[in-house]
């Protein structure tokens, strides 16, 4: 079974759920079962925004994730929260830009992006969201990278369409980057963990 | 020979449980009377509410459903939502619109919902054996008020249609009574008034309508006919308190 | 319209109403079900159909009365503290016998409690829930797909039955987004509502009432309901069942627990344990006659509820006091893990010395 168990934690207004959603319709197009799961209510008050993807070979059990393989973070709380609970063995990638610390674990796999810095660099901030999705398209083969290119257009609202090549270019700087933090990394010496836990 | 007077078509030839000299017989009967001079007996539809008129199903010649206490303008507002081209009015009494269903029908009043509320204030619960009712005057004795009501503690009584007149949405709101022939003829006029408005889907109308229940005034009924001009028209006044707009 | 689309099962279900032909949406925001609100206020107008945002769940449910009683298809969506307040008109809904879809994206109780997912109302669900002797069909998917699918029967059962139709999902199926599929439904075979207020127009004046005073004419009629509710018991008690067949433990779970559970039967498959899973689809009719079925072999049914227990009790009420039937039962909002649920098993599986094969 191939599953990815993906925790996207950031501020309100970095485009969390965008890029889950993202990542959900890509997994969808390559004919992977899928599930994402915001947090809701009084939890999505006061600025925290996160949520849930799984996309998996098989049938998906709960869409609630207790021990992602891999956590996408954009601040430091998130950081706080999110990184004692991710698998042995799994992927953490971090806006670098942003969160300023870095992570305590040595059995994960972990990317270092500055991801705010190089969106600034594009012009402009709110791709850091998927300068960070590139981050995880570079160490996760759970969706084809050309996939979640073809999807930016289907998930933007008609009122955004001007931004997909933008969000696309930015989606390959992140791999790019992430590609280039080179072979040393934990996570490409070791098979993932997955499957329940 | 002409025949000058006759049962509504609207109206099923049946006896009532009224009480004598209550007041929602002839409340009933003008209603019939105006459904019948519309014309609009086959695309009437009427709510009964919980009090004395729960059963009006029976008496009116047309289609009735029941509503929950206090939630007849909540029901009408899903039939008339549902089927604009119906005629929806509410039957309501004192109890079962300004206590337990104010909620609802100060909302659909404010929505503006078009349907048309006839409200039989008698200034006390008839059906559960007369008890306190939001328009109980004050000094009014009644089963749960024995020493009279009184504004401390108990409240003074609600002008319904005072409170109504306010929003935007509602049409067209008049007092009035049938506690002399003159007056009838008035609440007749009034109820036609605010069925019209319906038909011409002009928005919410409402109609309150002084009552007598000599029963649980413990008056007779001519002396309880008396005792709405005497008492009732002075808290609660007669008169259009808000005239439907001009076409414009 | 074969196409998948990625839907929130609030919204989906919001769809599925539209294809399912209904035209009248009454709720009133509450948490975890806004989105069903949200999205009907802008469908709605789309489809030549009324949205309403009542003043409380109290008018929601009396607006849904109305528009049934006029003969159109309405539906209401709340969560477990507004449905409490809908109680009333479902039971006048019920009396009347007028069709009426009600969705319950149950969130944790009692009171106010929080918007966590939860199971806690299954009690009220499926004994009527207000006064009198009533019952409402009862649905429980488990995908955001098979919200779809039960939005369009529950409108159809409504029909047949002329009853309210309960749906009872857990705040985690109505947040959670999967691919859907939603087509408008072939047209089925329903009897025409000869009853409804629609004028009197060429025919003696219909009306619709609960209030009956006549000497036994209550009695009567509640017979006449209960030979109804017996009639819908022998045809429409659904369930599915995952290797149950020789299952030595047998897991009971309905909702969002019944996918962990299915993924936890398959791990314990793989390692060759006899174990299998019985998921109600309707928790009324409660499929009774196929829980018997199944869990006859079984020497451990383990019934898994985001609850303190209240399932288990119609599980129990199946199987007898001989069967050996347990709880993991977790209140409050929460969400049972796999971990937790595996722990259990383990414990059965120690205690009973059950091997692989």
């Amino acid at each position: 079974m191939e599953e990815e168990r993906i925790v996207i934690a950031g501020f309100g207004g970095q485009g969390i759920m965008f890029l889950g959603k993202l990542l959900c319709h890509a997994g969808m197009l390559d004919g992977r079962h899928i599930t994402y799961l915001p947090s809701y209510g009084v939890e999505v008050r006061g600025g925290t925004a996160c949520c849930n993807v799984i996309i998996s070979s098989e049938e998906i059990a709960s869409p609630v994730i207790t021990s992602p393989t891999t956590a996408i973070i954009m601040n430091t709380p998130s950081m706080i929260r999110y990184e004692p609970e991710i698998v042995k063995r799994g992927l953490l990638i971090v806006n670098s830009s942003i969160v300023d610390r870095h992570p305590k674990r040595k059995d994960i796999g972990v990317v270092m992006l500055p991801a705010t810095t190089i969106a600034d660099r594009m012009g402009n901030t709110r791709v850091a969201n998927m300068v960070a999705l590139g981050g995880f398209l570079s160490k996760s083969q759970i969706v084809k990278t050309e996939t979640v290119l073809a999807a930016v257009g289907e998930v933007l609202p008609p009122y955004r369409q001007h931004l997909a090549e933008l969000n696309r270019r930015a989606i390959l700087e992140g791999k790019a980057a992430a590609d280039a933090q080179g072979p040393d990394a934990i996570w490409s010496k070791i098979t993932r963990g997955f499957g329940l836990g | 020979m002409t025949t000058v007077f006759k049962r509504p078509e609207s109206l099923k030839d049946t006896e009532t449980h009224y009480c004598s000299g209550c007041g929602h017989g002839i409340v009933h009967r003008l209603i019939a009377e105006v459904v019948d001079e519309l014309g609009i007996r086959e695309r009437v539809v009427g709510i009964a509410p919980v009090g004395c008129a729960v059963l009006a199903y029976e008496y009116f010649n047309f289609d009735v459903s029941e509503a929950a206490h206090g939630r007849a303008p909540a029901v009408a507002t899903g039939m008339k939502r549902a089927r604009p081209d119906l005629i929806v009015f509410a039957y309501q009494g004192d109890g079962d619109l300004a206590a337990i269903g104010m909620a609802e029908i100060i909302h659909a009043a404010n929505r503006g919902e078009h349907i048309t509320v006839f409200f039989v204030n008698n200034a006390v619960y008839g059906m559960t054996g007369g008890q306190m009712a939001p328009t109980t005057m004050l000094g009014q004795k009644t089963e749960t008020t024995p020493r009279g009501r009184n504004a401390l503690g108990e409240g003074a009584p609600i002008r319904v249609a005072e409170l109504l007149a306010q929003f935007d949405g509602v049409k067209f709101v008049e007092r009035c009574t049938v506690s002399k022939p003159r007056n009838v003829l008035k609440a007749r006029a009034a109820v036609k008034t605010a069925l019209s408005l319906q038909i011409e889907g002009k928005g919410f109308g409402f109609v309150e309508i002084l009552s007598p229940c000599p029963t649980y005034w413990g008056l007779q009924p001519r002396v309880a006919m008396r005792m709405i001009e005497e008492r009732m028209e002075e808290i609660f006044p007669l008169g259009r308190i808000k005239e439907p707009a001009a076409e414009g | 319209m074969a196409e998948k689309h990625l839907m929130c099962g609030n919204e989906a279900l919001s769809e599925a109403a539209v294809a399912a032909g209904c035209r009248c949406y009454f709720g009133y925001p509450i948490t975890p079900q806004n989105e069903v609100t949200a999205y009907m206020s802008r469908r709605m107008p789309e489809v030549g159909g009324q949205f309403v945002q009542s003043e409380s769940e109290l008018a929601a449910i009396n607006m849904v009365f109305g528009a049934a009683v006029v003969g159109a298809r309405a539906i209401t969506t709340s969560s477990s503290p507004g449905i409490s307040l809908m109680q009333e008109g479902i039971s006048y809904i019920a009396a009347n016998e007028l069709p009426a879809v009600i969705v319950n994206v149950m969130r944790g109780g009692p009171g106010l409690g929080n918007i966590g997912p939860s199971q806690a109302d299954y009690f009220q669900a499926t004994r009527g829930g207000g006064h009198g002797d009533y019952r409402t069909i009862v649905l429980t998917p488990a995908s955001v797909q098979e919200i779809v699918d039960h939005v369009i029967l529950a409108f159809d059962l409504a029909d047949r039955y002329r009853n309210p139709v309960l749906i009872l999902i857990d705040g985690v199926l109505g947040q959670m987004v999967e691919p859907v599929e939603i087509a408008p439904p072939p047209a089925a075979d329903l009897p025409a509502k000869d009853w409804a207020l629609t004028g009197c127009k060429g025919r003696p004046p219909n009306k619709s009432r609960s209030l009956i005073l006549g000497e036994n004419e209550l009695l009567e009629m509640n017979r006449r309901l209960q030979e109804k509710y017996r009639a819908i018991e022998a045809a429409e008690a659904r369930h599915e069942a995952v290797d149950a067949a020789d299952a030595e433990i047998l897991l009971v779970a309905y909702g969002s627990p019944a996918r962990t559970c299915r993924s936890v039967v398959r791990k314990y498959r793989e390692r060759g344990y006899r174990i299998g899973l019985f998921r109600p689809v309707t928790a009324w009719p409660f499929p009774s006659a196929a829980l018997a079925e199944c869990a006859k072999g079984a020497s451990a049914v383990l019934v898994v509820e985001m609850s303190a227990g209240q399932l288990v009790e119609d599980v129990r009420l199946t199987l007898g006091p001989a069967a050996n039937v347990l709880l993991l039962g977790k209140p409050g909002g929460e969400v049972i893990q796999a971990g937790e649920l595996e722990a259990e098993i383990d414990r059965i599986i120690g205690l009973h010395k059950m091997k692989r094969r």
